[in-house]
């Protein structure tokens, strides 16, 4: 019937999960008073007036991270499936797996090295 | 291997005595957990609300909450009812749709990850086989929620406590990967079920806290990094950013934010039970027990006592670790940015790439302790 035998309930419980926020909007949306007046509506900013908006260029410094990141959250995809058949595959395994994260260490070294892992 | 009680099939075979096709009960019993499981989620967060109130005031000498209900137990579902009622205010430079999905987007990864919370053989929604990875790869998406959110709300304040969410989400995740990486390969599956019978049949003696100390370390270190709880939480640090994220927000909408902060902390420490502590396992194996009274393994007393027990230890683990957590939250100082994700780059990942391979040689020349 189903080649991903269970994920039936996975979809099913997307849909009961999503009824969660739904219902939770819908009856605020239902019983909450109607909004008052334009004073509420301006943006926080500690009781000051806002002085320009948020959505403006800025450095957010961990740009390296990010990209070091996908490297690193590739390699630990690329893993698991490398663990789940592991007592099948044996010392050859161990050794291939030993190389392919021996290089991305090595990679890790060097950004460190590099300063591509400092906040500043 | 007893099998343990099985409610599905039982329920099914009920439907079709009474002459139902197998398909249509099948359809019947489909919704059923689910609810439950929403609903058990849902009464969870509300006494770990209660908990964390309690606890933090006995913490600071102070009596906490007390008039609402016995000790002040219904204090969190008053304060939720009371938000139902609190006015929408989406800030007038906002961009209104975004701000509205930002907390959606971060609630249901959340719920959706309890599909593969096991209380028992069988009490679980689903066995998927990806189980386990499906949560981590569920608990990414939430991220992208508080980042939508906090540049939705045109605040400079929510914009840098998204930033941070993602900053600090991207820093733990791969240390959080890797330590479950290490348990993966001791079960051989990613199914939760598998997970926890791999530590089955020694009591105390057979949970992975023993085989991964370090993995366990880093797991709890990594999952209250992604829970944004004290020490790390960075994104809503109340000093720095007024309330990060959610400063712009208010009634339902910051309640979900609140549920969903909650009910994630929730069920991390249910994954820490499940990865490490043996889930539904009882520190003495009931099995064995029952064994040794001469019991047979289908006396259908027996599994319902079993089953209950499970349930019971799962959650007296779960609130044992949120007992921890709440105390950690009184314990320590909250860290800086910059220590944060030296923590996360610089210690817990090359610690945790040493624990996987470690675990890797351990299991090679010792298959009988490490899963074979």
């Amino acid at each position: 019937m189903f080649v991903l035998s269970g994920y039936e309930y996975l979809l099913g419980f997307i849909f009961v999960a999503s009824l969660v926020p739904v219902l939770a909007l819908t009856a605020s949306w239902l019983l909450r008073p109607a909004p008052s007046g334009p004073e509420r509506r301006t943006t926080y900013e500690s009781g000051m007036e806002p002085i320009g908006g948020a959505w403006i260029q800025f450095n957010i410094r961990y740009y390296m991270f990010a990209l070091v990141f996908v490297i690193f959250d590739v390699e630990t995809v690329f893993l698991y499936p490398w663990a789940v058949a592991f007592n099948r595959l044996g010392l050859l395994a161990f050794v291939e797996a030993l190389i392919f994260i021996g290089i991305l260490v090595v990679g890790l070294a060097y950004a460190w090295r590099k300063g591509a892992l400092e906040w500043s | 291997m007893n099998s343990g009680i099985d409610l599905q099939g039982t329920f099914i075979n009920s439907l079709q005595d009474l002459g139902l096709p197998p398909g249509i009960s099948k359809l019947f019993w489909m919704p059923l957990p689910m609810i439950l499981m929403v609903i058990g989620a849902t009464v969870g967060l509300l006494v770990l609300v209660w908990l964390e109130r309690k606890i933090s005031a006995a913490a600071q000498q102070r009596v906490g909450p007390e008039y609402a209900g016995p000790q002040g137990s219904l204090q969190a579902a008053v304060d939720g009812l009371k938000l139902i009622f609190k006015e929408d205010i989406i800030p007038a430079k906002a961009d209104s749709a975004l701000f509205t999905i930002g907390p959606i987007l971060v609630i249901l990864p959340v719920f959706i990850s309890y599909l593969v919370v096991p209380f028992g053989q069988n009490l679980i929604i689903s066995d998927v086989g990806l189980g386990i990875f499906l949560w981590i790869a569920l608990s990414s998406v939430q991220p992208i929620g508080l980042l939508m959110s906090g540049y939705a709300s045109n605040n400079k304040y929510a914009l840098l406590g998204g930033l941070r969410a993602a900053a600090q989400s991207i820093s733990y995740e791969i240390p959080l990967a890797l330590a479950v990486l290490a348990v993966v390969m001791m079960s051989n599956s990613m199914s939760t079920i598998d997970i926890v019978q791999q530590q089955s049949g020694y009591g105390i003696l057979g949970w992975n806290v023993w085989r991964q100390p370090v993995g366990f370390v880093i797991f709890w270190i990594a999952a209250l990094a992604e829970c944004e709880r004290l020490p790390f939480d960075l994104p809503e640090a109340e000093e720095e950013l007024v309330a990060g994220y959610q400063t712009e927000y208010s009634g339902m909408k910051f309640a979900l934010f609140y549920i969903a902060s909650y009910v994630n902390l929730l069920l991390s420490a249910i994954m820490v039970a499940v990865l490490y502590l043996g889930g539904w396992e009882s520190p003495i194996p009931l099995d064995r027990l029952a064994g040794w009274l001469g019991q047979p393994e289908t006396n259908p007393i027996l599994q319902v006592i079993t089953a209950s027990m499970g349930i019971l230890m799962t959650l007296f683990k779960t609130y044992l670790l949120v007992f921890l957590a709440i105390l950690m939250r009184w314990t320590l100082p909250r860290v800086r940015i910059d220590q944060l994700l030296d923590l996360g780059w610089k210690f817990l990942l090359p610690v945790a790439l040493v624990n996987l391979l470690v675990t890797a040689a351990l299991k090679i020349s010792l298959p009988f302790a490490f899963g074979g």
